[in-house]
């Protein structure tokens, strides 16, 4: 199953949920305003880090773009609206709203 | 793949309404068909046809209508509709009024039933 | 997803992780709940984080002259929809237990959650 988070880590709690419920292998692609939580040097980078063991982690680049964040965690994989729909073929979605 | 979007917040607002868009043009172009766009919540107001965004931006409502001529069943709930004074009169070209319970029969029919909201 | 006399039956689970009263979606999301209760498909509710207020006893909207819905959420059961999830960790966090809650309901660890999620055809947050 792909979740999707698109809220920013320092306004919600979707990140945090969506690791409590997550299964191992199952892709996090971050989105919108989710695109915070994997920039470099922020508080939520050992959680992300921790998370990338065990669960694959995506982020949507021309969301990246959007807000100017250079330093994205090394960890997490840029995909286009192409990558997206990649991932969504091959799991079901369950976005973390 | 049949592909089933659910869009949960209005336009401009959100930036739900972008993505959701985004999201099915990329899917089309690798070939799978939108089974169809169901507004729930605040997403009604993406079918509002009286809105007239600054010329220098994208048109929300435009593109629905758009998806809506090539086949795109663009679908509205009726009673989220009532709620936020979206009616026949008022409704955007090529999209529908109908029952919520159409979302529960998109989500049955489709391989995929993607949420974008808030 | 399985077949029964020719008809697609999908695991659906609507997940309540907002306050009720708040904003509208809680309200809205209990709407679909019922609506699709009636196309026969195996329905789940997962209450999670600020989820779990919506079940509260006591709560009474009158005097803000919004219609409240905690009735409906007794109602539930009647329409076969008896798989109500509760977390845990979200009703311990906020002080509760299940004895705080107006319907029965299964209180369950995050991971057990997470495994039936997992199952899902399709999953809706609300």
């Amino acid at each position: 199953m792909l979740h999707t988070i698109n809220q920013s880590p320092f306004r919600g709690d979707s990140l945090t949920s969506c690791i409590r419920f997550i299964q191992a292998d199952d892709p996090i692609l971050f989105m919108e305003d989710g695109i915070y939580a994997v920039q470099h040097g922020n508080k939520f980078n050992e959680i992300i880090s921790n998370l990338s063991k065990t669960n694959p982690i995506y982020a949507l680049s021309p969301d990246i773009k959007a807000r100017g964040i250079q330093n994205v965690l090394a960890e997490v994989k840029q995909i286009d609206y192409d990558g997206f729909v990649e991932l969504v073929e091959n799991h079901q979605v369950n976005s973390w709203l | 793949m049949k592909i089933g979007i659910l869009l949960k917040e209005g336009p401009y607002n959100h930036q739900a309404a972008d993505s959701a868009y985004q999201f099915i043009q990329a899917a089309r172009k690798r070939g799978h068909e939108i089974e169809s766009v169901f507004f729930y919540n605040d997403g009604v107001n993406n079918a509002a046809n009286k809105a007239e965004p600054p010329q220098d931006d994208r048109n929300i409502y435009q593109r629905w209508s758009d998806l809506g001529a090539e086949g795109v069943n663009i679908l509205v709930c009726v009673a989220a509709a009532k709620r936020r004074s979206i009616n026949e009169e008022i409704l955007i070209e090529n999209a529908t009024i109908t029952g919520l319970g159409q979302l529960t029969d998109i989500a049955i029919r489709a391989d995929r039933l993607v949420t974008f909201g808030d | 997803m399985r077949e029964e006399d020719g008809e697609i039956i999908k695991d659906f689970m609507y997940v309540m992780r907002r306050a009720p009263h708040g904003t509208i979606y809680t309200y809205e999301g209990l709407e679909m709940v019922l609506i699709s209760a009636a196309f026969d498909q195996d329905i789940s509710i997962a209450f999670i984080d600020d989820g779990v207020y919506s079940l509260l006893k006591d709560q009474d909207t009158e005097d803000l002259q919004i219609k409240g819905f905690v009735k409906t959420f007794k109602a539930l059961d009647g329409y076969d929809v008896e798989k109500l999830y509760v977390d845990r960790q979200s009703l311990e966090e906020r002080g509760l237990s299940e004895d705080d809650l107006i319907v029965d309901v299964e209180v369950l660890e995050s991971a057990e959650i997470g495994k039936l999620m997992a199952k899902q055809d399709v999953v809706i947050h609300n």
